[in-house]
């Protein structure tokens, strides 16, 4: 089981709700990817059409833990408010700290995540904070009290898969919340890759709502999160420098 | 009256007193939305309560699809 703070899941996989071709693909890609965790984004809403569609608004809320998170924030400040604004909704106190200090890598900026981070737990948040790979920060994170470590495995929507393996296992290794690799992820295999890493959960988005059949990937991310994590549990082999044969060398009928 | 809504002027009807009718003007609520008045984020049971008046700065907020 994947537990955050009170929460208890049994998908390893959250998903994000972005850039999907339609709100019918995404609903079934959302079913298919058995994720009990969505992530949302906060933003100012066109009051002169009441009818536009919302994606929330076909879901059975009930079944999901709704994870809004601070993406447009750049500052402790405006993420703190995005977080306020979400949980006046009264439908979520789960938040993900999402400040972006750079628009063209879409890196977190460290010392105003460090800072929303603090001032959401004083708020009584579940907070779970999207970081870099950099492992004294996710030291520093999980010192805070953050509920989930949420290190990128490449930037954000890139699809570069994990970049840097040594130091999200340095950040797993040391942590004592569930470490989520968050963006990048751009393939099964990457998702498989960081759940062999010792992960707690993947979140992903555009791996799935680009892929040119979402709802395929839907279900190939599902299977390699738990494949990965069964390989996990499971305890790889050694790596040896030469073969090792498999078959007894024992009782051969030749020679 | 006049009220800065998601940074925008708009003129409403006088009548309209407080957050849960400005809600129904609109018909917005039935929505999932979120309101801040002057910078003050109310929760859902504070929109009749919440009165309105000239040169309000309202922010009307949803969820959207986002990673």
């Amino acid at each position: 089981m994947l537990k955050i703070g009170p929460y208890e899941f049994s998908s390893r996989l959250l998903l994000g709700t972005g850039k999907y071709p339609n709100f019918d693909i995404q609903k079934e890609a959302i079913e298919v990817s058995e994720s009990e965790i969505l992530t949302f984004a906060v933003r100012r809403m066109n009051i002169f059409d009441a009818n536009q569609p919302n994606f929330l608004e076909k879901l059975d809320l009930e079944k999901y833990k709704l994870l809004p998170n601070t993406a447009g924030a750049s500052t402790a400040e405006e993420a703190v408010r995005i977080a306020k604004l979400s949980r006046a909704s009264g439908l979520c106190d789960m938040i993900k700290v999402e400040v972006i200090g750079c628009q063209k890598t879409l890196l977190p900026d460290p010392i105003e995540t460090l800072k929303a981070t603090e001032e959401l737990l004083k708020e009584g948040f579940i907070v779970l904070t999207y970081t870099s790979d950099d492992v004294l920060l996710a030291k520093r994170l999980g010192e805070l009290g953050c509920h989930a470590i949420m290190p990128g495995a490449s930037p954000i929507g890139s699809g570069q898969g994990i970049i840097n393996p040594l130091n999200l296992s340095f950040i797993i290794e040391q942590s004592d919340v569930p470490v989520i690799i968050d963006a990048g992820v751009g393939t099964p295999s990457d998702a498989a890759i960081a759940m062999e890493l010792g992960a707690d959960a993947v979140l992903l988005n555009t791996a799935v709502s680009g892929a040119k059949d979402p709802v395929k990937m839907a279900k190939a991310m599902k299977l390699a999160i738990e494949a990965g994590r069964l390989g996990y549990e499971a305890g790889r082999i050694p790596i040896k420098r030469y073969a090792s044969a498999s078959s007894p060398m024992e009782g051969m009928s030749i020679g | 009256m006049e009220l800065l809504i998601n940074n925008d002027k708009i003129k409403i009807p006088d009548e309209i007193g407080n957050v849960s009718v400005l809600l129904e003007h609109f018909q917005l609520d039935k929505h999932i939305v979120i309101v801040e008045v002057n910078g003050v984020i109310l929760d859902k049971t504070n929109h009749r309560d919440t009165r309105l008046s000239d040169g309000d700065k309202i922010e009307i907020v949803h969820f959207v699809g986002g990673g």
